[in-house]
């Protein structure tokens, strides 16, 4: 009996210490977030997201430039990687077999692992370099190769999950492959494909390090993808670490607008992915 | 053993299949079957699960070889023409499929799944022609009454017997000359079972038809012709009534007796 | 055009396509031992174990952001483990599914939150904390350095060490718990004696892929870590990671032989994430074998 009660009173134990292990991180957590709203909100205003920054010193301006910046990245590098990367989810789940296919699956994950700051460099070497001058271009080059691998698996795995007997439904009424991927198949995963692509794009919005020395920063309007250009995230870092107190509050304003970049990104492919889960059956 | 001769059928055959072997992985799943379908007529694939029907008629209209490591060998006449010679595109749009399970494309409505033979090759139809097609398929399927009214809603919101008509009414929507059906009625509930059968003695006077089945009550009901197979072989091969009564091979006497289940 | 040849057509792009991530990945590797040649030729091996780096004598080594990159990642490791693991466990065992379902999706949401807001944050909430117990300690009150940096790395690995261990929970199949019950085991007891080993590997899986997330990152290190590219001597000190150093410094390098070296040492944080993930996913292969 004694030894009963020692075992339940090591069970409740556990349990409570698992809670309290369990909670104590999403304090800071929570934190963080509570943090950006309270600090941000004070520099939300119409101006900000419409003015271009003052210099230092001087009261108001705004982040207009790098939300138009963070946006023109975002669309540029969406563009390069998500027909590469369809295409190439396309082959993972309607032709790999054996060892190509593993190969191009560790290459993706390879991809997903190498640190943000290595695609920097990468852009830097291959676009920077040449062109002469730092560029938005070079940032999306960047930007695009962090999207693949995100939008190669999850094309990869949502095709998967289509049923075989649609192919056929199609392929038996005479209809060619090609044309069978691209209006039966892919239309079919069209809901899982794009949450795949929403959240590779969550991934990439909040950036900085492989931006540093290729969309630079830019602190006037750019709307030319050979020029420079500020983005959200460079703002915040550049901002940060300054020593003028007005450009620290706008920091906490451009991380506020970010996080509700990022937060609404991620939610929206959320909620597609239960419409999905719904849908499916 | 050796393949058995096979009696020909009266009727002109649409379709003279002569020492087909299929295989999966180098297995041999079709083991030397020769046999000639007549036109205009139903003819039924009957056999114990396994025993290589589906993958029979999967050669017909060269899906078998979409399997990984499938591959086939022999000869498919369709009209004097080796099939297997042919784009297998071209096979399939001249010979139409329905499937064990309704599979309606999903993102489409009932309108554009009628027609999908013709969008999904970039076809493109003037709008009363697609009409016109649309509504003849959905006649021949039976199912215009019941859908007339809502054919922009998506095809995955009619009931499983519907949905099956459905995919029957796409595939005949492309002027087959032969209609394979794979257990068209396997996955439906007896009402609509009976109305898919119906449907089928109706479209005989129009398309030949091939229908796989294991069920040995439909085959009597339906088919003009009955092939029984037997792990991978054509064992025999007549008019429906003559295998039902008086059957040759006492495996498939012991077939119709329910030995195999 | 026949059906045929248009099949073939798309089957060669898509084909292609993929091709082309193999090489882009080969084309990283290759492009970063290119870009560091100047510096491999001039300080060989010497780069991996050398103490100084000075770009005014055009001197350097790399190990002191080795080792800080090092400690750094290891310490949020070791800091994230227990409370990751914890979050694992409660999300996965014990939470009701209503709110274990909700929470777990909070928490990938905030860890989707930019690197570089966790960065401002440490600065100014986690620096003053820091500097607090440094005081009462009697180091040096910098606030910044790599007490800091740890800290801020295992919050930011902690969501993501968390939510693997809760999948790989949830692949314990219930028919071994079920038997554990039946015998009269206490839920914790199921835990400890069923689940926890029957998931130990992807456990290690999911926390070997969290260090390669650790080694990588790099605003939020490079905003509190000091920037100090000396060997670090103490637990207190100020210093530099391998991706904080490319950060500071890259767009600085007004030499060759210093752009040199950066791209260096982005050639070993690629090799050294590659051998981690690689790592991560042999352990994962043998937990699908198993």
């Amino acid at each position: 009996m004694n030894r009963l009660l020692y075992r339940k009173l090591k069970d409740r134990l556990a349990f409570f210490l698992i809670l309290v292990l369990a909670l104590c991180p999403t304090l800071p957590l929570f934190h963080i977030l509570l943090g950006v709203v309270k600090q941000g909100i004070s520099s939300i205003s119409l101006e900000f997201f419409i003015h271009l920054p003052k210099p230092p010193g001087e009261e108001g301006g705004g982040v207009g430039n790098a939300i138009v910046g963070t946006l023109m990245l975002a669309l540029s590098a969406s563009l390069l990687a998500v027909p590469i990367g369809i295409l190439c989810g396309v082959y993972l789940s309607e032709y790999a077999k054996g060892r190509f296919g593993e190969a191009v699956r560790i290459a993706a994950d390879v991809l997903q692992g190498t640190p943000s700051i290595v695609f920097g460099i990468i852009a830097y070497l291959w676009v920077v370099k040449p062109m002469g001058h730092f560029s938005a271009f070079s940032g999306s080059v960047a930007l695009a190769i962090m999207m693949l691998p995100v939008i190669v698996r999850s094309t990869e795995e949502i095709l998967r999950m289509i049923p075989e007997t649609l192919r056929e439904a199609s392929l038996a009424l005479g209809v060619n492959y090609w044309r069978t991927v691209l209006k039966v198949i892919i239309p079919t995963g069209l809901v899982g494909i794009t949450t795949g692509i929403l959240l590779s794009l969550a991934r990439i919005m909040g950036e900085t390090a492989p931006l540093l020395f290729t969309a630079f920063g830019n602190p006037f309007w750019n709307f030319n993808p050979m020029q420079p250009v500020e983005a959200l995230p460079l703002v915040v870092f550049k901002y940060a670490i300054s020593p003028y107190e007005e450009w620290i509050r706008q920091a906490w304003g451009a991380s506020l607008v970010l996080t509700g970049l990022v937060l609404v990104l991620n939610l929206s492919a959320r909620l597609l992915a239960r419409r999905m889960g719904g849908h499916g059956r | 053993m050796a393949a058995r001769t096979v009696t020909d059928p009266k009727e002109l055959a649409i379709f003279e299949v002569r020492d087909l072997w299929a295989y999966y992985n180098e297995k041999p799943a079709i083991r030397k079957v020769s046999l000639k379908i007549p036109e205009k007529k139903i003819t039924a694939i009957m056999g114990p699960s396994g025993c290589g029907k589906t993958t029979f008629i999967r050669c017909l209209n060269r899906l078998h070889e979409l399997t990984p490591g499938a591959s086939i060998k022999g000869e498919i006449l369709l009209r004097d023409k080796n099939i297997l010679e042919m784009d297998p595109v071209l096979v399939r749009r001249k010979i139409g499929m329905v499937f064990q399970r309704p599979n309606p494309f999903p993102t489409m409505t009932i309108y554009d799944n009628v027609i999908a033979g013709y969008k999904l090759l970039g076809v493109r139809l003037k709008r009363e022609e697609a009409d016109r097609i649309v509504e003849e398929a959905l006649r021949k399927a039976a199912l215009w009454d019941e859908v007339k009214d809502s054919l922009h809603k998506r095809g995955t919101y009619l009931s499983g017997g519907q949905q099956q008509r459905l995919c029957i009414a796409r595939a005949l929507a492309v002027k087959p000359e032969v209609l394979l059906m794979d257990e068209p009625t396997s996955a439906l509930d007896p009402k609509s079972t009976a109305k898919i059968e119906e449907l089928i003695v109706e479209l005989k006077r129009s398309v030949t038809i091939v229908i796989v089945t294991h069920n040995i009550a439909q085959a009597g009901r339906v088919a003009d012709y009955t092939a029984f197979f037997y792990l991978g072989e054509l064992v025999e091969f007549g008019p429906t009534s003559e295998i039902f009564t008086v059957p040759k091979d006492p495996r498939t006497e012991e077939f119709l007796k329910g030995k195999f289940g | 055009m026949r059906a045929q040849d248009a099949d073939r057509l798309f089957y060669y792009l898509c084909g292609g396509l993929a091709l082309g991530l193999i090489l882009l990945v080969i084309g990283i590797g290759l492009t970063l031992l290119w870009g560091s040649l100047p510096s491999i030729k001039a300080f060989g091996f010497k780069f991996l174990w050398g103490k100084v780096w000075d770009p005014v004598n055009e001197e350097f080594g790399a190990l002191p952001f080795i080792v800080g990159t090092l400690i750094t990642s290891f310490l949020a490791l070791i800091i994230t483990f227990p409370f990751a693991i914890s979050s694992g466990i409660f999300l996965a065992e014990y939470a009701p599914p209503r709110i274990a379902g909700p929470l777990s999706a909070l928490i990938e949401l905030l860890a989707g939150i930019p690197s570089v807001i966790y960065g401002l944050w440490a600065l100014f909430y986690l620096v003053p904390v820091v500097r607090w117990f440094e005081m009462r300690l009697g180091a040096p009150p910098f606030g910044l350095g790599l007490p800091t940096a740890s800290l801020v790395l295992a919050i930011m690995i902690l969501p993501y060490a968390a939510s693997i261990t809760r999948e790989v929970l949830k692949m314990v199949p219930q028919e071994l718990k079920e038997a554990a019950y039946g015998l009269g085991a206490t839920r914790w007891e199921v835990i400890r004696g069923v689940c926890l080993p029957y998931a130990s590997s992807g456990i290690v899986a999911g926390l070997v892929l969290s260090l390669g997330r650790a080694l990588g990152e790099t605003m939020a290190v490079t905003m509190v870590i000091g920037n100090r590219s000396e060997m670090p001597t103490s637990f207190w000190d100020l210093a530099n990671t391998m991706a904080s150093v490319i950060a500071n410094e890259f767009t600085e390098a007004s030499k060759d032989i210093h752009l040199a070296a950066l791209i260096e040492v982005g050639l070993l944080l690629f090799v050294i994430t590659l051998l981690v993930n690689i790592l991560a996913r042999m352990v994962i292969i043998r937990l699908k074998v198993k």
